[in-house]
């Protein structure tokens, strides 16, 4: 045998490494989970005492109702909502088919909480803006509308979540044919016929995806129940999990506690990967298939206008708002010149002790974890798309595991891990960079695997004939044509990390805090102008971000299905 | 009365005329077919008369009534045709009974009914037995049944087809030929047929309409198309052949280099000083190793020669004739070797004078 002989090749080292990592960020805290949810807290024997007192409280059951419920409901608002506006964008004539698309990137970009914060101005009891413009309208006594509600929490949460659904809908839209449409038309369907029986039909699978995907998104969302449910005594699963984390902490218990959420989740979206695979629904593909716009008359401004009440609800009135009073002395007062001042932000920048080290925290933590969790992930793509180590198949799936697991869950686990000793590493950067890390390691991991796929091997078997070694093909073939889908990435990662709430609120210390974080402080503070001029300073980051993203990488980097 | 007639048909996209002030009348129960190289306007016309694309000029009309101008087109689904697909476009969400039921139950037919046609129409394209399966789960070829009995169940009072073979393997595609004309002969639907394959249009259709850049150089039938090619484009389409240009010199036709009487063109002579184009398959030539002794048989040289199983397919020089040179295919047996003297003989009856 002519092998080499050394001890550690390098290939075994890479493999060591990345199972090393994986193993850091996915597996052990996901197993300190499972076994905390078991273990007694002072002495460590195993027990169910923690499923006991998780679920021994009609008060605990009610919120896993509540949020299953609320989950429900945003769902099927989101579909109500974007449904026709992806079916007007994907096939017909409407215009401002380019507004409607640049709706959908808002409400996306937007962080959720921030849209909160935004209709507690506007629809918050008496005060709200709707409500004053109500009673001085009518003169009535009553408000009209009032966020703190099972029913405004579920509508502002849709507000912001309905883009994925218009994802799904219309790139599964922009895949048929409209050749399956004409042949229904010269049958003898006219428009609406055709699109109830034959469009529709034909991606509802993906819209059901889209709507089992908001639907859990909702139940593991943090922010806006935190905000608008515990103010209206509303508890979900996700608040009731922070309140385990209130002195006296109890992560044994939450870690009991989020079972069901992992189950659901996991469930879910096995179910979903059935759906999409199911045989039945494949799109036949030939040759032919230019397509039609359907051509709505007067219609089209029906649907505009919906495309325009949706964008006034979702973007449009709630940043309206919150600038406003990002900017106001009073916010109350409404648009005047008296009223008008920079001092929230002077006071946020300033003279406000943590808000300075929050954005440059956010900053730090979420760079860090963007590089991370692209080079983990490109590296595992790679060897994996390559076949290049054993048990590949087994890094990906660790890779993707994280996207079962709501970030909250992913919190707790990581608590129980690494929160204290024999790492003790509760507060600390570390902490929050690992979470994060683990948390987007999935969006990066499509976003590495998409461009490893993109390369065809004999690219670089071209490099090795010609003599040079793996490294040497990686870094000059690999990387650079890579390089536009890493940055994409690498952006996606770090837009969605400077938002993170639901992770970061459990495993901050002090010294660690987030914007995000300290927007939940504020919030409970109730000073609505510094609060809005925090989420103004947020927004302003994730603007430029997304506007480089867009500059750099094309207009879709980040609304690209799968991106999520 | 005239099933279909389309009158100076035209359509412009921008600038670009893609089909160009056709005319073509479909009698009842007639099988026409659009034949023409890629980007000829064939899918275009077939998407006019379907009503998916208005004219930009001339008119469509169907048993008398006008179905298509510039100003009004009836929708499709108010035109009571059917249409078969290029990529099929079975829907993948319906079993291969629920494709085909579906335009019956447009129809508002009773559910007895649509289960009884569908059944009927599914065992007559073979399918009986895979009503219950998805697409997905169908060969190419048993889809393409699917969508033959989608649009017949209905029975339309026109059936369109766009290329409908072009995604099938060329066995099946032969056999798929006789079966649409099969299905023809049994339904006598009138149709319209889009095709570049010319074997395909011969094997189907009653008519051809030769279709070249956006215009309709000849509608026959496909005896008459290949025996009789009015323009250079059809003669060259359909088929391999030769051209001749001819001149008429006292009493001779003068082919550049050698000649043959005048008087051989039965009918159509063309005045003295003319000169006129002809046209003369390379199977309408007979080649010979001994001078047929009449003014038909000219002398020429072997060039070369291809043997291709079911004929040989030669290159000959006519003596005297410069650069000109002809195709000659022979039977099997008929070996010549590149050289060698040979005589042509040539058959007045098949040399046809084009446009
Ligand atoms: N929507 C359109 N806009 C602009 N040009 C078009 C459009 N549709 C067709 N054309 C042009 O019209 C011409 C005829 O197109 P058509 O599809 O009818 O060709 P065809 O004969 O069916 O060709 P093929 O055999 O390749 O299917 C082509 O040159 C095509 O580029
Ligand atoms: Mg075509």
């Amino acid at each position: 045998m002519l092998r080499r002989l050394s001890v550690i090749e390098p290939a075994t080292l890479l493999w060591l490494l990345l199972v090393g990592a994986l193993v850091v960020l996915v597996a052990w805290p996901v197993a300190e989970l499972l076994v905390a949810s078991f273990t007694a807290p002072r002495t460590g024997a195993w027990t169910l005492s923690n499923y006991a007192a998780a679920y021994g409280r009609a008060r605990y059951v009610e919120a896993l109702f509540n949020s299953l419920y609320l989950g429900a409901a945003s769902a099927a608002i989101c579909a109500v909502l974007a449904v026709p506006m992806a079916w007007a964008c994907s096939r017909t004539d409407m215009p401002g088919r380019g507004f409607a698309w640049f709706t959908v990137l808002a409400a996306f970009i937007i962080p959720p909480y921030l849209g909160a914060v935004g209709w507690i101005l506007l629809a918050g009891p008496n005060s709200g803006w709707i409500n004053q413009a109500w009673v001085w309208l009518t003169g009535a006594e009553e408000s009209l509308v009032n966020v703190y509600t099972f029913w405004g929490m579920a509508i502002v949460i849709a507000l912001h979540s309905y883009p994925f659904i218009f994802i799904f809908t219309k790139s599964a839209l922009d895949l048929v044919n409209s050749e399956m449409e004409d042949a229904a038309n010269i049958l003898g369907a006219g428009t609406w016929t055709t699109t109830l029986k034959i469009t529709l039909p034909l991606v509802w699978p993906t819209i059901l995806a889209g709507i089992i995907l908001v639907f859990l998104e909702t139940i593991a969302l943090f922010g806006t129940p935190a905000i608008i449910g515990i103010p209206a005594r509303i508890n979900v699963v996700t608040t009731q999990l922070w309140q385990f984390f209130e002195h006296p902490v109890r992560a044994e218990v939450a870690a009991a506690y989020s079972m069901p959420l992992l189950l659901i989740t996991a469930g879910l979206i096995g179910l979903q990967k059935l759906m999409l695979n199911r045989k039945g629904y494949v799109s036949q593909t030939g040759k032919g298939g230019e397509r039609r716009m359907i051509k709505l008359g007067p219609w089209r401004w029906v649907l505009l206008a919906w495309c325009g009440f949706v964008c006034l609800l979702s973007v449009a009135a709630p940043m309206v708002a919150l600038v406003q009073a990002s900017f106001s002395r009073a916010w109350g007062r409404g648009f005047s010149l008296d009223n008008l001042t920079i001092k929230n932000y002077r006071y946020l920048l300033f003279e406000h002790d943590g808000a300075a080290l929050a954005v440059v925290n956010t900053f730090v933590f979420s760079a860090a974890a963007a590089t991370l969790a692209i080079f983990i992930a490109l590296a595992i793509a790679y060897v994996v798309k390559r076949k290049l180590l054993p048990m590949g198949g087994a890094l990906a799936f660790l890779c993707m595991a994280p996207f079962v697991i709501p970030g909250i869950v992913m919190a707790i686990g990581f608590y129980a891990a690494y929160a204290g000793p024999p790492l003790t590493l509760y507060g600390t950067a570390a902490m929050m960079i690992l979470a994060f890390t683990a948390r987007f390691l999935p969006i990066a991991y499509a976003n590495g695997s998409a461009g490893v796929q993109m390369i065809h091997p004999e690219m670089e078997e071209a490099v090795r004939i010609l003599g040079g070694g793996r490294l040497t093909a990686v870094k000059s073939v690999v990387i650079p044509l890579l390089k536009k889908a890493l940055l994409g990435g690498w952006l996606l990662v770090f837009i969605l990390a400077t938002r993170e709430l639901s992770a970061a609120i459990f495993l901050v210390g002090p010294e660690t805090r987030t914007i995000s974080v300290l927007l939940y402080d504020l919030s409970e503070e109730g000073n609505l102008e510094v609060l809005s001029a925090l989420g103004g300073i947020l927004l302003v980051i994730t603007l430029v971000f997304v506007g480089t993203g867009m500059k750099l990488i094309g207009r879709d980097f980040m609304l690209r299905r799968g991106g999520e | 009365m005239s099933k279909l007639v389309l009158r100076n048909l035209s359509r412009r996209f921008g600038s670009f005329t893609a089909v160009d002030a056709i005319d073509l009348t479909l009698q009842e129960g007639e099988f026409v077919s659009l034949l023409g190289p890629s980007g000829c306007g064939k899918t275009t016309t077939l998407r006019m008369i379907a009503g998916f694309i208005p004219p930009t000029g001339g008119t469509i009309e169907s048993d008398g009534v006008a179905l298509s101008s510039p100003d009004a087109v009836t929708p499709p689904e108010r035109r009571g045709m059917s249409m078969i697909f290029q990529s099929y476009a079975i829907w993948p969400n319906m079993t291969v009974a629920e494709n085909v039921g579906f335009g019956l139950k447009l129809r508002k037919l009773p559910s007895e009914e649509v289960h009884r046609r569908t059944g009927e129409i599914l065992e007559i394209v073979q399918m009986g037995h895979l009503a219950g399966r998805y697409p997905a789960e169908l060969s190419g070829g048993q889809q393409q049944r699917v969508a033959l009995a989608r649009a017949i169940v209905v029975k339309p009072s026109v059936l369109l087809l766009d290329e409908p073979l072009s995604n099938l393997d060329a066995n099946l595609r032969e056999e798929m030929r006789f079966e649409i004309r099969r299905l023809h002969d049994e339904f006598r639907i009138t149709t319209v047929y889009v095709t570049h394959d010319q074997a395909e249009a011969m094997v189907t259709s009653d008519r051809i309409a030769v279709m070249n850049a956006g215009k309709i150089e000849q509608v026959d039938a496909p005896f008459a198309l290949y025996n009789r090619p009015r323009t250079r484009f059809v003669a060259g389409f359909i088929g391999r052949t030769n051209f001749l240009e001819a001149r008429v010199h006292g009493g001779q036709l003068d082919l550049g280099g050698f000649a043959l009487p005048a008087g051989v063109l039965n009918g159509h002579t063309p005045a003295a000083g003319q000169s006129v184009l002809l046209s003369v398959r390379p199977q309408s030539i007979a080649l010979a190793r001994e001078p047929g002794g009449d003014a038909l048989s000219v002398p020429a040289r072997i060039v070369e020669g291809a043997y291709l199983g079911e004929h040989w397919d030669y290159l000959v020089a006519p003596e005297g004739a410069g650069e000109t040179k002809l195709r000659v295919t022979t039977l099997p047996s008929q070996r010549h070797q590149p050289g060698e003297q040979v005589w042509l003989r040539f058959d007045p009856d098949q040399m046809v004078p084009i446009a």
